[in-house]
């Protein structure tokens, strides 16, 4: 059995501009991997090349078995992902995208009924069901657009700063919803901003300059560098970067 | 088939929750149509003419008289210097001078032949052009009038064969004119079908665009293309609602044509209908490959906007195709406006067949074949 | 970047801000290219391409009982350059089939015994049937086949009319009816539009879309400083537009300047602002970018179009219609831009025309302001 997400010097070059640098790493089935770097470091580019919406320069990468170059409809078909932005429409009900997005990946209408049930129970979104999602308060919206990234069961979920601007319950929440789905065997790559979220996940990454700089689980990579937080870490790591892109722009 | 069913369903719901668009799909066209078939005519109403007479006599009356009572020509001002006659075309009180040199009944009487001035203001070319051929009609018919007058049977002398000529100077060979399938002249007839392509072009290939680039803006299309749809599905489930939506305006404005504008629709209509499916394909068709090519809204309303400038005006809809150089009227037969255009007025005016119009359905498949194919093979889910 | 540039008042936040606007722009090169080379293609393509005159009628000739009579009179069309004849038929039954198909414009029916009632002088009859299904196209067709015949019938000496009142016609301002005199200032004002109104309106609401003009109104700009900034780049770029293409007509079209060129630009300036000002107003009263390029295409660019003269007279439009054509703001330029470069008239003829414009860009601006306001509150 594979890894549920494989991936071997993988590289995107945008022109002269290496977004990321041949990165090789590995996340097994079931694990909540964190991917973690500064703004601009090449965290985006990784995800859009292994969802198949990028493609690889060079290098290759396979997620639940499947290439991502040669056959990424394979890939789509047990994916999730939920982006940065919110991407649910905003002008349909709640209920009208759940049955939009189950209908998308070939659940039957029994199927949709249940699930789409179960979901909007889960979030104790009943009353808000026939409500458009713009009226959504943040919060419930990028629960929502998780949830609905669940829907069809995929084997791996990516999750592009799912927490952005969202309140610290809500955020709590939202872990709660990522342990259960990661326990029922989804695995799970997410990259966030908010380092104590990077203290949940079971191993995390962390991206300088298109390139991963430590990987590990929390733990060892606070005890490689020495660090009392994650904090310390990524500040290490990134500041020197972080000064150098500063005076690039 | 069951996933465009689910996203056919989605754009529909998308297009109908949303009253300005709504209001804009099926209201708008139909009072655009009232309105911009009535601007769309090249008749010239009511002339402001100014006189200057110097011959005061009762023939030089004759000529202004016979030129208001065409009812085309309004007679604003007479003076006695043109000077004062040009000012007023400067400022644009008149839009025409008559001027009747001294002498004119007397040269008439003597040399049977005598000459008016009239100066038309051709600021406003296409109405000049106009203007003098109803004017060198009506003095046509003046002079044979005043002919009769003054010399009753002279026609009849100038002719060989006097004796068998009609009296009262009739001419010898007479022209007779029959304008076929739009007797009464007029244009509104003539340019409605070509309205209705435009609307419908609007709607169709504007819509198209933006709406893919609207959720390439609102990041929907990234989720959309993370999701198992094949290519073929998504681009059915956006365009089939649009699609639908300008056949459906189609079929509002051939109903107004026929109850306000009373177009004659003499060919099929089913004929019209299935070379509006073609057309639109193809119309469609580029506002998918615009969408694909842009990545906002504004970008892709310009780009739309620019092409459909270029395609309608040179697309024989306000100027007559045949009037274009050479090498435009080539590009025009790559214009499936101009194919649609000719075609809707050549099936409902004249009452064309499939045969008829055999040559312009082909284009219009092929035009739309090209465009659309290009314009899938153009749509990527994912960026090379 | 270069907020702190002045002395840190109003002033210098209103000049961030248009820098900042003018980078949007500029940084898009693929709008930018278009925006500049658009208005310089439709110049040159329209002026080249859009005539109303026909230089090849086809004719299909129905000659029932050929004599030498009638073959005279077809060389002579035949011979003109003007006509290419399409079929020689003896009944009229070829003449629908070739009109349906769009292969011949006009037919010529000559009457049995064409060529006898002209020797010995009975009145004879020759029918055309055009196809009027184009009204202006089909009459004129016919004028021009009519002067050729009765050139023959002058020359065979018959129709001699008693008297003959000759008209002299002039066409002042425009003697050879040029039609890129005519369209040039149509296709300014079309092109002002374009970049004022339209691109404006949908800038405008993109911002609102995302949520960026909250900061900006949050901002201490005040709501005129936040409009005037949005749209002077705008205002620039029609300014280059109408350069351009006054440049092309003139050296490619050789379109006469009669009056004074500053004024024009002034004008088109002017002009310009009016359509700004309708773009912001558009994109104030409308919620999403799809319904401000609707609304701006539904009350900009149809009606300054097809209401302004631009392609069809006003004075061709129906009475209940003109007063219409006074809403259209392109409808006063056109007259503003042709008088000045037809008819080299200045301020003392086109005052009127300036004070419609003066008028609009203020009503339609105070408009846009005071909906902006109602909008934050």
């Amino acid at each position: 059995m594979s890894a549920a997400i494989d991936v071997h010097e993988m590289t995107r070059r945008f022109g002269n501009f290496t977004a990321v640098d041949a990165i090789t790493f590995d996340v097994q089935r079931g694990e909540v991997f964190g991917f973690l770097g500064a703004n601009g470091a090449g965290k985006t580019t990784a995800i859009k090349m292994l969802i198949g919406l990028l493609a690889p320069t060079s290098g290759r990468a396979s997620v639940a078995g499947f290439d991502v170059a040669t056959n990424a409809e394979s890939v789509r078909r047990h994916i999730g992902y939920m982006s940065q932005r919110f991407s649910l429409y905003e002008d349909l009900t709640v209920r009208e995208n759940i049955t939009l997005y189950g209908g998308i990946y070939g659940l039957t209408d029994d199927e949709i009924r249940e699930r789409g049930k179960a979901l909007i129970g889960g979030l104790h979104l009943e009353r808000a069901a026939g409500a458009r999602v713009a009226s959504l308060p943040l919060g419930w919206k990028q629960k929502l657009a998780f949830s609905v990234a669940l829907l069809h069961r995929p084997a791996v979920v990516f999750l592009d700063e799912p927490t952005g601007g969202v309140d610290p319950i809500t955020r709590r929440q939202f872990w709660e919803i990522i342990y259960d789905a990661a326990e029922g065997g989804t695995t799970i790559l997410v990259t966030t901003h908010y380092l104590d979220e990077a203290e949940y996940c079971d191993r995390i990454s962390i991206m300088v300059d298109g390139r991963i700089a430590a990987m590990g689980t929390p733990s060892e990579v606070k005890g490689r560098f020495g660090a009392a937080s994650l904090d310390d870490v990524f500040t290490e790591l990134v500041r020197p970067q972080a000064v150098a892109v500063a005076q690039h722009a | 088939m069951r996933v465009l069913g689910f996203l056919l369903r989605k754009e529909f719901l998308q297009i109908f929750r949303d009253r300005t668009i709504l209001g804009m799909l099926f209201i708008m066209p139909v009072i655009q149509l009232l309105v911009l078939a009535n601007a769309v005519t090249f008749e010239v109403t009511s002339v402001r003419m100014a006189v200057v007479d110097m011959d005061h006599s009762s023939m030089s009356r004759g000529v202004v008289t016979s030129l208001a009572a065409s009812g085309r020509f309004v007679p604003v001002e007479s003076s006695q210097s043109q000077a004062l006659a040009d000012g007023a075309m400067l400022d644009g009180s008149v839009n025409m001078i008559v001027v009747i040199p001294e002498g004119f009944a007397r040269k008439l009487e003597t040399m049977r032949r005598a000459q008016v001035q009239l100066i038309f203001d051709a600021e406003d070319g296409a109405a000049a052009g106009v203007m003098r051929s109803y004017a060198s009609a009506i003095l046509a018919q003046y002079s044979l009038d005043v002919g009769a007058q003054i010399f009753p049977v002279v026609s009849m002398r100038l002719s060989p064969a006097a004796e068998r000529a009609p009296v009262r100077g009739r001419p010898v060979l007479e022209v007779r004119h029959r304008g076929w399938y739009n007797p009464a002249l007029d244009y509104r007839e003539y340019m409605v079908p070509g309205i209705l392509v435009i609307l419908v072009t609007i709607v169709g290939s504007l819509l198209t665009a933006m709406n893919i680039v609207r959720e390439k803006e609102a990041g929907t299309l990234d989720q959309l293309n993370v999701t198992p749809i094949t290519r073929t599905t998504f681009i059915a489930a956006k365009l089939i609602p649009l699609w639908s939506i300008a056949m459906v305006d189609l079929m509002i404005g051939l109903v107004v044509a026929r109850l306000v504008f009373h177009v004659p629709m003499l060919g099929s209509l089913l004929l019209i209908f299935v070379a509006a499916t073609i057309y639109l394909a193809g119309a469609l068709g580029i506002g998918l490959w615009i969408s694909t090519v842009v990545e906002t809204q504004q970008q892709a309303m310009f780009l739309i906007f620019s092409l459909l400038m270029v395609y309608l005006l040179m697309g024989g809809l306000f100027t007559p195709l045949r009037g274009m150089p050479v090498w435009a009227q080539w590009a025009a037969d790559l214009n499936p406006i101009a194919h649609f255009v000719a075609l809707m007025r050549s099936v409902l005016l004249k009452g064309s067949g499939v045969r008829d119009v055999a040559g312009h359905l082909l284009a219009l498949t092929v035009i739309g074949a090209c465009v659309l194919g290009i314009a899938v093979r153009q749509y990527h889910k994912s960026s090379r | 970047m270069r907020e702190s540039g002045g002395g840190g008042g109003r002033r210098s936040a209103l000049h961030a801000f248009v820098i900042k606007e003018l980078r949007h722009i500029v940084r898009d090169r693929q709008t930018l290219t278009i925006l500049l080379l658009l208005p310089l293609a439709m110049v040159v393509l329209f002026g080249f391409a859009l005539r109303n005159d026909i230089n090849d009628v086809r004719i299909a000739i129905v000659d029932a009982s050929p004599d030498a009579a009638t073959i005279a009179l077809r060389n002579r069309l035949s011979g003109n350059p003007r006509f290419s004849i399409v079929t020689v038929a003896r009944t009229t039954d070829v003449v629908e089939p070739l009109f349906r198909r769009g292969a011949a414009d006009i037919a010529v029916v000559f009457p049995v015994g064409f060529g006898e009632s002209l020797s010995c002088g009975t009145s004879t009859r020759l029918l055309l049937i055009g196809d009027a299904s184009d009204p202006n196209t089909a009459s004129m067709m016919a004028a021009y086949v009519n002067a050729v015949i009765a050139s023959y019938a002058a020359d065979r000496g018959v129709n001699r009319q008693s008297v003959q009142i000759v008209p002299q016609f002039r066409m002042r301002y425009n003697p050879t009816l040029e039609s890129v005199n005519l369209f040039v200032p149509g296709l300014i004002a079309l092109v002002l539009m374009l970049v004022t109104a339209l691109m404006t309106a949908i800038s405008l609401s993109r911002e609102k879309e995302r949520g960026t003009l909250e900061i900006l109104l949050v901002s201490p700009l005040r709501p005129w400083q936040i409009i005037v900034g949005k749209v002077m780049p705008y205002l620039l770029l029609a300014f280059a537009n109408v350069i351009t293409a006054l440049v092309a007509a003139w050296l490619v079209f050789h379109v006469p300047f009669r009056g004074s060129v500053v004024l024009l630009l002034g004008s088109s300036v002017l002009f310009a602002m009016v359509g700004l000002a309708l773009g912001v107003l558009i994109a104030a009263l409308t919620s999403s970018q799809r319904a401000a390029m609707l609304g701006a295409i539904v009350v900009t660019m149809l009606p300054n179009t097809l209401l302004s003269g631009l392609i069809f007279p006003i004075s061709s439009l129906p009475g209940w219609l003109r007063p219409v054509t006074y809403l259209a703001p392109a409808r006063w330029f056109i007259v503003i831009a042709r008088g000045i470069m037809l008819k080299g008239v200045g301020m003392s003829y086109l005052w009127k025309e300036h004070v419609v414009l003066v008028v609009m860009l203020l009503l339609l601006f105070t408009a846009a302001v005071k909906s902006f306001k109602a909008r934050l509150a």
